[in-house]
């Protein structure tokens, strides 16, 4: 019963609401994309750009293939992606998941979901850099441009160059969405399990 | 002895040096150049030209685009000649654009820029330009930079007086240069030109939302030669004048016979009236011969439409709607001020320039103030519409542009300058040579009631020494001045392209987030398109062949073809599959007796092929496209018309297709 205060009792009115606003908010992210590659070349001075959603892509992504076809890479197309069928109902469950916790308001509860939130953000990044790596070191041995050594894997995070390109991989609206709020969370954890043992 | 011959050898040393401190003009140009002038036009690199100035190209038969104030091409816009750089005139999608009553035509001589006009300010939708030769206008779209539509003006000879605009793009005009019998009783005696020659002046209507022209009507007035034209604004905006030579109405030494007589007119023409006639069944249809071609941005392709019958009106059937207005000797320029009210005429053989009043014509109108009439057409007393004269301003007057501050600048040819002067005042503000024998000259906005102002570019006929000698033929010269001071101040002199007549410049701005970058290929409805890689195919319809094709970095889809016959006749149906601005695609096959193509994203084009030799033929890519460019290319064998080779195409297996099955395994 010593440590009981730290992972029992009830979390407060605030941290409920915050988790219950902020679980409902990741639906928003079926309405945004998540994550986008900025691409910039001497011919490409206005860039450009890929987004990635939880269902499609968007932007350039022809013209990014055309570019491609001179490395030999396979072509981006959303049905080369099972995961478009599946991401936004992972969403679902997720802000479900959190509706569930927020109602129970208990700080096993929200500890629980923290840690489904950030596992899910890893296997997610992990799918995401898997593809990268695929579709990077998958080269047609046929390809007109070959440099020895040289794979096309897109960063995970940040900026990368990549021949005559610079590429930014970097979280768009969704995945600011998914961040602030797990940021939050990781805010909430603090306060409830340090600040409010004795309750 | 030997002090005489220093004296004469002294003085002969004089004479020399007199003579040459005596000589006139010559190489004194940089007195007027501004100290500051290479700054005030430096576009630095990676930035944009403050204004679009769109310039006819004269007996080049196109347009160009230049950027001010650097005075650098952009761009020739094809319009009435074939242009083999781009294909237009070549490939069979645009041929039809050139098509006239008299048929294919590849060549015209283009004149007048008209820039499209909302209450008399530009509006940035349209330039209009003039063919002369074969009377033609043509509208050009300011978002895609491309010739959309051509009408042919029939019973007109030299359409000259044209393509000038009504305040809101009703109208274009087109007022015939040489008077000409009409076209269904052509066969006259040229000596019978009183009788049977008619000044035609036609006037094209515009379509507010697509900008289709059609010839709403051609007022039949008397045998004279239209020159120039402009539309009035605000309280003159129902009304249009042209000015008029030859009223002599000779048909031999033009010269001289169509200079004797110390005035000729402005024609003042009430248009609303005219069309309250047309509303009234005053007009009459008559035939006439003409073709209207119209390109689709969505088919790619134009249509020629060949029309007999056009509608008339009788000015003895039209009370009130024709004007005369006396002005000195054989004027040109007839242009309107900002406020509508000053109608600048320049006889250019005039001692003068005359300034007519709007206000005043109204008013001798209403009191007939008449001196007699013209074939019917009442003659205004010159002295009763005139606000008065400039004295002295030059010699030679062409052209007047407005600054939008209350001052006209004028051109003169053969004292060859630039005079500012002021209207109301008709006092002389300032004048500047130009290098040589300037024609027209442009103010940003200058014709229209809302002046950008800010410079003035001359267009100028003679060019001698003004840049590096070429030979006997030389380009022609332009000269840009800073008018924004009271002093105009010459700050550039380039080269231009063609012969330029008039231009009108357009603030950037108001262009260039239109622009057009691609064709979007799902819009695409050419018949022949073949919209991806596995549409590409080749099709036999007798001795036609029809190949659909396709490019994309760096390859055509098929680049093997093989069962062509001779005595076939072959048409490559090239679509560019690329969705990305400025990757355009080239096409040229070896010993074709055609120009090449050049086919923009998403777009397509047909080229026309009769091959001449058995054989197998190399086609390749013309357009640097790419890093693979050099690689773009294929082959298509000709074979014996008695061969049995079958029709047969393809294209070798793409790497991407490879790493696609490999990233997928995964």
């Amino acid at each position: 019963m010593k440590n009981s205060n730290t992972l029992s009792g009830k979390i407060s009115r605030t941290s409920q609401w915050i988790l219950l606003l902020g679980a409902l908010s990741l639906l928003l992210t079926n309405f945004v994309p998540v994550w986008r590659i900025d691409l910039w070349a001497p011919q490409y001075p206005e860039g450009l750009t890929m987004k990635i959603w939880l269902s499609k892509l968007s932007g350039q992504v022809e013209i990014i293939n055309g570019l491609n076809h001179y490395i030999g890479m396979a072509h981006i197309k959303e049905e080369m992606f099972p995961e478009f069928k599946i991401l936004p109902y992972c969403v679902a469950f997720l802000s479900f998941a959190g509706v569930i916790a927020a109602l129970a308001r208990s700080k096993k509860g929200l500890l629980a979901y923290f840690i489904l939130l950030v596992a899910s953000a890893v296997v997610a990044l992990y799918d995401f850099w898997k593809w990268g790596y695929e579709y990077g070191h998958n080269l047609s041995d046929d390809a007109p441009i070959k440099v020895p050594g040289m794979a096309y894997q897109p960063p995970l995070l940040g900026y990368k160059e990549l021949l005559n390109f610079g590429a930014y991989s970097i979280p768009d609206i969704g995945g600011w969405i998914f961040a602030a709020f797990g940021l939050t969370l990781i805010s909430v954890l603090v306060y409830e399990l340090k600040f409010r043992k004795k309750i | 002895m030997k002090t005489k011959y220093y004296i004469i050898s002294l003085a002969l040393g004089a004479l020399a040096v007199s003579q040459t401190a005596c000589k006139p003009g010559g190489g004194n140009a940089g007195s007027e150049l501004a100290g500051d002038a290479a700054q005030k036009v430096y576009v630095a690199p990676g930035t944009h030209d403050e204004f679009y100035n769109i310039v006819s190209g004269g007996f080049n038969g196109q347009v160009s685009v230049v950027g001010l104030p650097s005075g650098r091409t952009l761009k020739n816009i094809p319009v009435f000649s074939q242009h083999p750089e781009n294909g237009w005139g070549y490939s069979e999608e645009t041929k039809p654009m050139l098509n006239t009553s008299h048929g294919f035509i590849p060549w015209d001589d283009s004149h007048h820029i008209a820039l499209s006009t909302t209450k008399s300010e530009h509006d940035g939708r349209w330039a209009f330009v003039n063919g002369n030769n074969t009377p033609r206008i043509a509208r050009i779209s300011l978002s895609s930079f491309k010739t959309e539509e051509i009408i042919e003006i029939p019973n007109s000879g030299g359409n000259h007086s044209s393509p000038f605009i009504t305040a809101n793009t009703e109208y274009a005009v087109a007022g015939t240069r040489f008077s000409v019998p009409p076209d269904n009783n052509a066969d006259v005696p040229i000596n019978s030109f009183k009788e049977n020659f008619k000044g035609y002046i036609s006037f094209i209507s515009i379509d507010k939302e697509t900008g289709r022209m059609a010839i709403k009507f051609q007022l039949k007035t008397p045998g004279v030669s239209y020159d120039l034209a402009r539309a009035g604004k605000g309280k003159s905006a129902d009304w249009f004048f042209f000015s008029t030579y030859n009223t002599e109405q000779a048909s031999t030494l033009m010269e001289v016979n169509a200079s004797q007589k110390d005035k000729d007119f402005i024609l003042a023409v009430n248009w609303k009236k005219a069309e309250q006639y047309l509303a009234q069944g005053k007009g009459k249809k008559e035939p006439g011969t003409y073709a209207h071609n119209v390109w689709d941005e969505d088919t790619h392709m134009a249509t020629s439409t060949i029309i007999n019958e056009v509608m008339t009106l009788d000015p003895k059937d039209c009370p009130d709607m024709l004007y005369f207005i006396p002005c000195p000797k054989s004027p040109h320029g007839c242009d309107v001020d900002p406020t509508g009210n000053f109608i600048v005429g320049s006889g250019k053989l005039a001692a003068v320039i005359p300034v007519f009043s709007f206000d005043k014509m109204q008013k001798a109108i209403g009191a007939k103030k008449y001196d007699g009439e013209f074939d019917g057409i009442p003659i205004l007393k010159y002295e009763e519409v005139l606000h008065g004269e400039v004295q002295k301003p030059g010699l030679g007057p062409l052209h007047t542009e407005f600054d939008g501050k209350g001052n006209a600048i004028t051109s003169f040819f053969v004292s060859s300058e630039l005079v500012r002067w002021n209207i109301e005042k008709l006092e002389i503000i300032d004048r500047v040579p130009t290098y040589y024998s300037v024609g027209h000259l442009s103010i940003p906005g200058g014709p229209t009631a809302k002046p950008h102002g800010k410079y003035v570019v001359a267009y100028n006929k003679i060019t001698k020494d003004r840049y590096l000698p070429t030979g006997p033929e030389l380009a022609q010269s332009a000269q840009l001045y800073d008018i924004s001071g009271e002093k105009m101040k010459l700050l550039l002199d380039f080269p231009t392209t063609g012969e330029p007549h008039y231009a009108e410049s357009i603030p950037a701005s108001m262009i260039k987030d239109n622009i057009r970058k691609i064709y979007e290929l799902e819009k695409n409805k050419h018949p022949y398109a073949a919209k991806s890689e596995k549409e590409t195919r080749v099709e036999r319809k007798g001795k036609e062949v029809h190949i659909y094709m396709t490019t994309i970095r760096s390859h055509f889809a098929p680049d093997n073809i093989e069962g062509i016959k001779m005595g076939d006749v072959v048409y490559f149906h090239v679509t560019n599959l690329e969705q990305d601005w400025d990757v355009p695609h080239g096409f040229a096959v070896r010993g074709a007796q055609n120009a090449e193509l050049l086919i923009m994203p998403g777009e397509t084009q047909t080229y026309k092929w009769i091959p001449s030799k058995v054989g197998v033929t190399p086609f390749y890519c013309t357009d640097f496209c790419s890093a693979l460019h050099q690689e773009m290319q294929g082959y298509i064998r000709v074979s014996p018309a008695n061969s049995n080779v079958p029709l047969k195409w393809g294209l070798g297996n793409t790497p991407e297709a490879a790493a696609e099955k490999a990233v997928a395994g995964k």
